[in-house]
């Protein structure tokens, strides 16, 4: 952290980790059937109702959500100012085509399926993944899974298709995660969610490929709210991934999803998220799991865009011997602040957590680590584990580290460890005088400082992420 | 085809380091630079490769007729420039390999890969010339390297890059005998008339390995004496109680 204003080459460093902030900088016009307009009301919740035609339990949830939303102080008396700049009357809170999902991408409408094509969705899908949800502004556009995962009673729907055709399965978990009063975000999704996923896989089946949902934005003045449910029933197992973006603005978006997983015994969950939203769009979502005995989940978070990202993926460990992991991944450009972190909350005995986070930050840029760790009185064998790094480009660039670690009783373990550390001038000197060109050398440096982190990610997944990481092969050719 | 230093004046933070420097090293020599402490040795070599933190009051450089002070630092790197440092920097979670395979890869054509398998060939090769273990090559740069690792590891990409004019910055500190034979055999397969060298030491011994074609002495930022080998043997038993009786025109 310091005053002093950017060296010179700062802008040179800029240019080259603003990797392919560029690649969903496109947008096509707008031709929605469905347009609640600006501003947020009961009118507002009761259009989102009756186009969605939802029952009535949920159009009461909506309503009660919405007035804890405005009776929620914005948390400014611990995050950054910034959030008061998001004007909640300047934003339309659903946008819709009309369209049911298409299980084909030959009847998805022409324009929506060349914004997907241009970020890769559907080649992935071919290559690697089992299903794909594909969410367009307010809905999905495309939806599939693959014929003999259906057949096995795998469900894999928009959150609208699960509550009404699932709520025996849906409505048990919807909610109870991550409660409306939450947060005020979360109050903010639960009154005006559409989109999302709902996943349910059934007793003991293990996907071996990676479900995946793809969420853009393609109009002005709009929040994107998708709500994700997923649910592992007893030994089960799936990897779900995320990517999403949207193009530059003139004025600024939001994005505020709410994410619950459930796993229940002896399940797994891994939560895949690659994020590269414009820098404008203000990204503010409650992403929480509930992992039973013997049950594992682990969030996989890569923040590379939004203006503001505010976001602390969490695993309450409620069952024996239950493992939640955060690792975590945030590049902070100029003008971009990246609020990130994690909470583990230990609920039951010889329960384990694990919290890796790296942060890069550019630039002027800013990435803060949050954490929150609690092992109340009683219990015993907890063991958490906290390492948060962060490396920073330019005299101007900023981290901040705020750890809250809460531990009651005497029979746990924990540890908490924090880096900072600076791309150096001498260092840069150093592999340069070896003939690397400098965009190369910080590449390579930052390559190196979240290497360990980045091989926990899918790599097909991605061109953003295959992109900034140029993975080490020397042990390809043995 | 040489590297031509003429009057080279040269500031740190506005106070002047080099006074002058007038040095010519023609391809195939080796020439050693001796002189005490803070006479101005470590900042040529720095100079020479374009550290950013040294200004450059005036003189010119030329390398092989090409104007050195014009051109960036990994430029000069490619045109065949090379620093083993005194302090070599950690790069943290970069591998030794990919470091080398970037600065390799660097001085490809535009659009042409490196060919991975003899990449590899080639770095056990030279590494087994220098005694280093293989888990070296997965190691990140220089971290946790001894003093020693680090001053083989600088050979060791010297020995990959092949470069024509070579700077040895106290290379010889921090090794043991055994050690600073293996380091000198290294540089010395690698002499020849297409190649020249400029060994900065305090010390006779590393001299006795890398035997100079001609040896100078750096006092006060510029050169006070140059002469053959016997004027290392000169320093060795009389120090640099000479320096007293000079008259520097810039000290």
């Amino acid at each position: 952290m310091s005053d002093k204003p950017a060296p010179k080459e700062s802008t040179d460093k800029q240019a080259l980790l603003d990797l392919d902030r560029s690649i969903g900088n496109f947008s096509f016009p707008e031709r929605h059937k469905y347009d609640a307009g600006y501003g947020l009301s009961e009118q507002t919740i009761d259009y989102i109702c009756d186009v969605k035609n939802e029952p009535d339990w949920i159009r009461e949830f909506r309503k009660k959500a919405l007035q804890v939303f405005e009776s929620k102080p914005l948390p400014t008396h611990w995050a950054t100012k910034e959030i008061e700049k998001i004007d909640f009357d300047a934003i339309r809170y659903y946008l819709s085509d009309g369209e049911r999902p298409k299980r084909s991408w030959d009847d998805v409408p022409d324009d929506v399926k060349r914004t997907f094509e241009r970020l890769g969705v559907p080649e992935q899908e071919r290559q690697f993944l089992a299903g794909v949800e594909a969410q367009y502004d307010s809905e999905s556009a495309y939806s599939n899974i693959k014929e003999e995962l259906k057949s096995q009673g795998v469900i894999f729907v928009n959150s609208t298709e699960g509550l009404k055709e699932y709520p025996e399965i849906f409505k048990p978990w919807f909610g109870k995660v991550i409660p409306t009063g939450d947060n005020k975000f979360s109050a903010l999704n639960s009154a005006v969610f559409s989109g999302g996923s709902f996943i349910y896989v059934p007793k003991g089946l293990k996907l071996k490929h990676p479900l995946q949902a793809y969420f853009r934005i393609n109009s002005e003045n709009f929040g994107q709210f998708e709500r994700t449910l997923i649910i592992a029933d007893e030994g089960a197992e799936l990897m779900y991934m995320e990517g999403c973006t949207a193009p530059q603005f003139e004025t600024s978006t939001l994005h505020s999803a709410v994410v619950e997983l459930v796993a229940l015994k002896g399940a797994k969950i891994q939560y895949v998220t690659v994020q590269n939203w414009s820098s404008n769009v203000f990204n503010m979502v409650t992403k929480r799991g509930i992992a039973m005995e013997d049950a594992e989940i682990r969030w996989i978070d890569c923040n590379i865009g939004s203006g503001l990202t505010m976001k602390y993926p969490g695993v309450v460990l409620k069952g024996k011997r239950a493992r939640g992991e955060v690792i975590s991944i945030a590049i902070a450009n100029t003008g971009q602040h990246q609020d990130t972190g994690a909470k583990m909350i230990h609920a039951a005995d010889d329960t384990t957590s694990n919290v890796v986070s790296k942060s890069i930050s550019i630039g002027s840029g800013r990435s803060s680590y949050r954490g929150q760790v609690v092992i109340p009185r009683g219990l015993k064998g907890c063991k958490n584990n906290t390492e948060c790094d962060a490396l920073l480009l330019a005299a101007d660039s900023r981290t901040d580290t705020y750890p809250a670690i809460t531990v009651r009783g005497d029979k746990n373990v924990v540890q908490h460890e924090a880096s900072v550390s600076q791309v150096s001038e001498d260092m840069l000197f150093y592999m340069e005088q070896r003939g690397i060109p400098k965009a190369a050398a910080m590449s390579l440096a930052v390559n190196g400082f979240i290497n360990d982190l980045v091989q926990e990610f899918p790599m097909e997944y991605s061109v953003e992420l295959r992109r900034l990481i140029d993975l080490e092969m020397e042990d390809s050719i043995g | 085809m040489s590297l031509i230093i003429k009057n080279l004046h040269a500031n740190v933070q506005g106070t002047p380091i080099l006074k002058g420097i007038n040095l010519e090293i023609p391809k195939g020599e080796v020439h050693a630079i001796m002189g005490p402490n803070g006479s101005g040795k470590s900042t040529l070599s720095k100079v020479l490769c374009g550290h950013p933190d040294y200004e450059i009051t005036q003189g010119e450089v030329w390398l092989d007729g090409q104007n050195l002070l014009e051109m960036g630092v990994d430029e000069r790197s490619r045109a065949g420039l090379f620093l083993a440092f005194q302090y070599p920097m950690e790069v943290p979670g970069v591998s030794n390999a990919n470091f080398l395979r970037a600065a390799m890869q660097a001085r490809m054509p535009e659009g042409e890969e490196l060919d991975a398998v003899s990449f590899y060939k080639t770095l056990y090769a030279k590494m087994d010339q220098l005694g280093m273990a293989r888990k070296f090559t997965s190691r990140a740069v220089n971290e946790g390297f001894s003093g020693g690792e680090k001053k083989r590891n600088e050979v060791l990409q010297m020995l990959l890059l092949e470069p024509s004019y070579a700077i040895l910055d106290e290379t010889d500190s921090g090794l043991d005998i055994d050690a600073l034979r293996i380091v000198s055999e290294g540089v010395n397969s690698m002499r020849s008339p297409f190649r020249s060298f400029l060994v900065i030491t305090h010390y006779k011994r590393l001299l006795d390995y890398i035997k100079p074609d001609v040896v100078h002495v750096l006092a006060h930022g510029q050169i006070v004496r140059t002469g053959g080998y016997e004027l290392v043997d000169e320093l060795e038993a009389q120090g640099y109680e000479f320096l007293k009786e000079l008259d520097l025109p810039n000290a």
